[in-house]
């Protein structure tokens, strides 16, 4: 009823004032919310189960949880502390390499695929290129490179660096485009070669931002670092949290091993807060 | 005479300026050269190795890896796992949103709970979980659950999870606090300003927080995969451990058509939603 309407615009549903209209409602958002929904529901319906017995099957692993999060220790002998302590160094090392190599040839990426370093075909091809690479996953680049240069830690770190420089190029160019057109200028106008500019104003200017960047990366790569040492045996720590598992089925060794992981984790998130504070807060 | 002589440019120009620059770059990418240096000793890694392997093999690739005519055969099958894999990364994704978007309201600052030890809590359990390594949480499942989609459902839930809870706490703390000081002084209780201005301020970045969880989860169901024996991560590790490198390509093919479809999509819907 309109006439019940005591403001003027105000619409009614029968007592109730109507707080949304339909112009107000978001239909982009609507939509994705259905198709996730109804893409879940799907999925657990045609799942295929295996004829699982859920009860028994959430109490071990709950009970399995338990013990690797609070008895984690090394009793069954199959590694001492010193290869854990080794290992996870060496993770850490592939972490550093892979990341460091990415960081400096995403720099040149990078100021290749920023329209305002590059022009515009060859910025295209670049970033094109590099979507094609993210496309794939890390895992996939370690294992073929396993197969074609031997098992080992230069296949983790040529295979962990692909999908990083990839991710890092795109995060730099975007960087780089955000610069402030008038400085260019301004250095171009003084008769400034491109290299100058660069490193006279797309460094300097970016580079909290580029620092940051690779840092999250660098959290990145460990994790990939461990998940390609498990999966492809490439070395690191990764390696004996597969064997602790899927050999000795020994879940306080799993334990002990998380633990290792997360305390790197947790001081790298550590250093990159403290990163960020001094960095991009000002 | 006095001033004419302050007046004139200055002969001697100073450089202490630009050798301390200097002298700090040297010293930054010595520290750099050294770090690498220790870090290759550790990891048993051979720069000179590495880097001239890179043509050979990526030309070793192109050759081997190259879809022929018999790996058509395999691409149902192929098709099939990646949208299994599509599948399992959707629905991880939504039923932890949902998870984490009820711990992000408890445990934010802005509109969460007063205590102290529930908001650090869910702190630590999100950081907890987070950082637990997804392979980690496949191995353990794996004793219970044992090899199927569900366990890989299960693995990547939990890891989605912790990220999601995260992000979620990040974007409820920066959630405008106009909204919700408006819908309080109406007079609502708790619920009412949650769904009525904390919710509906923060729903474009939610989404765009799912969708992007969305995109790499199906790159680390792969990897689940691979240990679950389900989805892409199975399929590519069946064909490449029998040495069929032909299928092994044309699903690193179907994989990149995927995972950059979903990437188009999803700018698509996040550029339509704000």
């Amino acid at each position: 009823m309109k006439d019940t309407a005591a403001i003027p615009g105000m619409r009614m549903k029968g007592n109730k004032i109507q707080i949304r209209t339909p112009e107000s409602t978001n239909k982009a958002l609507n939509i994705t919310l259905f198709v996730l929904a109804a893409l879940t529901i799907f999925t657990f319906v045609q799942m295929d189960y295996r004829n699982l017995d859920f009860l028994e099957a959430s109490y071990f692993a709950l009970r399995d949880f338990g013990m690797m999060m609070f008895s984690p220790s090394l009793k069954a002998g199959h590694f001492g502390w010193d290869t854990i302590v080794y290992e996870t160094f060496k993770t850490i090392g592939l972490a550093i390499l892979s990341t460091v190599f990415s960081a400096i040839i995403s720099f040149f990426l990078g100021l290749a695929g920023a329209l305002n370093f590059s022009n515009k075909t060859l910025s295209t091809l670049c970033k094109s290129l590099m979507s094609l690479i993210r496309a794939i996953p890390t895992i996939l680049w370690v294992l073929v490179f396993t197969v074609a240069i031997g098992l080992g830690s230069e296949a983790a770190i040529v295979g962990i660096s692909f999908h990083s420089i990839a991710y890092l190029t795109k995060a730099f160019s975007e960087s780089f485009e955000e610069i402030d057109e008038g400085t260019i200028e301004a250095l171009k106008a003084s008769g400034a070669s491109y290299w100058q500019i660069v490193f006279q104003c797309a460094l300097p200017e970016t580079i909290s931002k580029l620092l940051s960047w690779t840092f999250i990366r660098f959290e990145i790569n460990f994790t990939n670092a461990v998940a390609v040492g498990a999966v492809a045996g490439a070395g690191g720590i990764g390696y004996q949290l597969f064997q602790a598992g899927s050999f000795y089925y020994s879940i306080q060794e799993v334990g002990v091993i998380v633990y290792a992981c997360l305390i790197v984790a947790f001081m790298l998130e550590f250093i990159s807060i403290q990163l960020r504070k001094r960095y991009i807060v000002q | 005479m006095e001033t004419s002589m302050s007046l004139a440019p200055q002969k001697t120009f100073d450089h202490s300026y630009f050798r301390k620059k200097n002298l700090a770059i040297l010293a930054l990418v010595l520290l750099m050269v050294l770090v690498m240096w220790g870090s290759g000793k550790v990891a048993d890694f051979d720069f000179v190795y590495a880097f001239t392997s890179i043509p050979l093999a990526l030309q070793w690739m192109a050759i081997s890896f190259a879809p022929t005519a018999a790996s058509l055969s395999a691409l149902p099958e192929l098709l099939h796992q990646t949208w299994l894999t599509i599948l399992s990364a959707v629905a991880a994704t939504t039923t932890a949103a949902i998870l984490a978007l009820i711990l992000g309201v408890l445990g934010s600052n802005s509109v969460g709970v007063k205590n102290t030890v529930v908001k650090t809590s869910i702190r630590v359990i999100a950081s907890v979980f987070r950082n637990i390594p997804i392979v980690a949480w496949a191995l353990v499942l794996l004793l219970s659950f044992k090899q199927g989609e569900f366990t890989g459902f299960l693995a990547l839930f939990l890891s989605t999870f912790g990220q999601l809870t995260r992000l979620f706490l990040d974007t409820f703390d920066e959630v405008p606090l106009g909204p919700i000081e408006a819908v309080g002084a109406t007079g609502s209780s708790y619920w009412p300003i949650i769904f009525q201005a904390a919710i509906p301020c923060a729903i474009p970045q939610l989404m765009s927080w799912v969708l992007y969880m969305v995109e790499t989860n199906i790159r680390s169901a792969t990897l689940v995969g691979m240990l679950t024996g389900t989805g892409i991560g199975f399929a590519f590790d069946l064909y490449y451990k029998s040495f069929r490198y032909d299928v092994a390509g044309l699903l690193v093919i179907i994989t990149i058509i995927t995972v950059i479809s979903i990437e188009l999509i999803s700018a698509k819907v996040r550029r339509s939603m704000l």
